[in-house]
């Protein structure tokens, strides 16, 4: 496959405009600015919140300079709290072309919108002449997330998903499996796996921190929608959203923005460190696959029970759909099906294998279905973490 | 569809000490499927990748599926029967629905 050569070194499988806005009051100004070329590889990112977040303003930086990411247009009302002169600094060291329109010094709306059109046209322009690259299987980061999971989920798409993850490990690609809230129960298996015995009570110590953090809200990651799926406690969606890690060593556990080092298999810690300050952990899917993206995923696989339609900004989402009947009602928006496996129409190496193959077509520039629909969620709310330990990956220094 | 054993749906069970299985496809209440060469009669209707126990779990006895315990009884379950949110409950943290008989929504 070709990539996308960035000034970095880094290569994309995708070729965006970014046009991130730093507020929520200049959401608006960001989606009329990109509106007309919503089909053109434009797409909005944002941090709503007027207070800083050195959480948010970290992932926001981690996607201005993502491998997907060409340019990136930062619109602030201009009285906010994020720090639009550090990102932009930021994104600009990385050799990526960057502008920031202020609206307040713009002059309003309409010359903001005016204004940043401009500068996407010339920014599309511009990315057509990017360089390509030979890319190959070792350098691409893959993300997993499950989402209106159901009883079919455990039994079809996430162990499918679990044995495309052992192909992409096994080929020298990064792996990432991520919501330690929902591997609850699961923490001394994953133990078992890690590389070191350090890893190990790393990777313990983040899941008791989930527990902990849930049981504090009196809520676990568990949906009405799951249950009427037929799952029926969090230890069961834990032990069905558990199978998507496959069954390659664990190389080391990552929070959000951490890119790993190298290719293996690795943990996103997503649920804040200290005390409960923000709310819920993931309060939604695509806060999980923002902060997947964030950690360098080029390309994200999605499975679902019940049906979830959700794509995302920045990076393809591949939906391997788990239950057959789902599928046939939600065919259009599913990229794989799963739910052959219950019918026993397929086994589950072969579902593996065709996840696998489809993640290098969709590398390759093949469009996904919620690509297709022009799904391009974005969510980003507030967090706070402390950086990860030297145990939770050995051998990085 | 066709009832009674001969439709293919099976019943999975995902280790061998889980004594509870998914079925593959709905079963309705009545119908029988074979499972290691005896005969399970449904007492209620299991939907597709739903659970039913395979032997009898007593009252606060841990539910088994994949070979851990997801959860214990909250009541007695006998073979044939469906196993959900009225008769087994998390050790973890209460599972919320939209069903007004949650003790999540009651309290």
């Amino acid at each position: 496959m070709q990539g996308y050569l960035r000034n970095d070194g880094r290569k994309g499988i995708r070729n965006v405009v970014a046009v991130a806005y730093l507020v929520e009051c200049a959401h608006h100004v960001a989606q009329e600015i990109a509106l007309p070329y919503r089909d053109r590889g434009v797409h909005v990112i944002g941090f709503p919140g007027c207070f800083p977040n050195a959480y948010a303003a970290r992932i926001m930086s981690e996607l201005g300079t993502h491998p997907n990411v060409g340019a990136v247009l930062l619109v602030s009302l201009g009285c906010e709290g994020f720090n639009r002169h550090k990102l932009a600094q930021a994104i600009e060291a990385s050799g990526r072309p960057v502008h920031t329109l202020v609206i307040q010094e713009t002059g309003g709306t309409r010359r903001t919108i005016e204004a940043g059109r401009a500068w996407v046209e010339q920014a599309i322009e511009r990315l057509e002449s990017c360089p390509r690259a030979e890319m190959h299987v070792e350098e691409l980061v893959v993300g997993t997330i499950c989402g209106g999971s159901d009883a079919t989920s455990g039994l079809t798409a996430n162990p499918a998903v679990g044995r495309a993850f052992d192909l992409l490990v096994d080929a020298g690609a990064t792996a990432i499996f991520e919501e330690t809230g929902e591997l609850i129960g699961c923490e001394q298996f994953m133990a078992e796996r890690s590389i070191t015995k350090e890893l190990a009570g790393e990777i313990v110590s983040s899941v008791h921190k989930a527990a902990r953090y849930y049981a504090a809200f009196g809520h676990c990651s568990f949906a009405p929608g799951n249950a009427e799926g037929g799952l029926t406690t969090i230890e069961e969606k834990s032990m069905g959203a558990y199978s998507k890690s496959g069954n390659s060593r664990i190389s080391g556990l990552i929070k959000p923005g951490d890119v790993p080092p190298r290719g293996g298999l690795y943990l996103l810690d997503v649920v804040p460190d200290g005390e409960i300050r923000f709310g819920f952990p993931n309060i939604v899917d695509n806060t999980e696959i923002v902060e997947l993206i964030a950690c360098g995923s080029h390309v994200i696989l999605f499975t679902t029970g019940r049906g979830s339609v959700v794509g995302s900004a920045l990076a393809p989402v591949v939906k391997v759909c788990a239950n057959p009947d789902t599928y046939r009602r939600l065919a259009e928006d599913m990229d794989v099906n799963a739910g052959r496996i219950l019918e026993g129409e397929a086994a589950l190496d072969a579902v593996g294998r065709e996840i696998y193959d489809l993640v290098l077509r969709v590398a390759g520039g093949e469009q996904t279905a919620s690509e297709q629909l022009g799904h391009q969620e974005f969510i980003l709310t507030y967090k706070s973490f402390e950086p990860i330990g030297p145990a939770c990956l050995p051998g990085a220094g | 569809m066709e009832k009674g054993s001969t439709r293919k749906v099976r019943l999975l069970r995902l280790a061998p000490e889980d004594n509870v299985c998914a079925v593959t496809a709905t079963v309705e209440a009545g119908e029988s499927l074979e499972f290691e060469g005896r005969q399970i009669r449904f007492a209620d209707r299991v939907p597709t990748g739903h659970k039913v126990a395979v032997v009898p779990i007593a009252k606060g006895e841990p539910v088994r599926k994949y070979g851990v315990a997801i959860g214990s009884a909250t009541q007695d379950i006998q073979p044939g029967q469906y196993v959900h949110t009225h008769n087994l409950k998390s050790d973890y943290l209460p599972t919320y629905t939209l069903d007004e008989q949650n003790a999540y929504l009651r309290s």
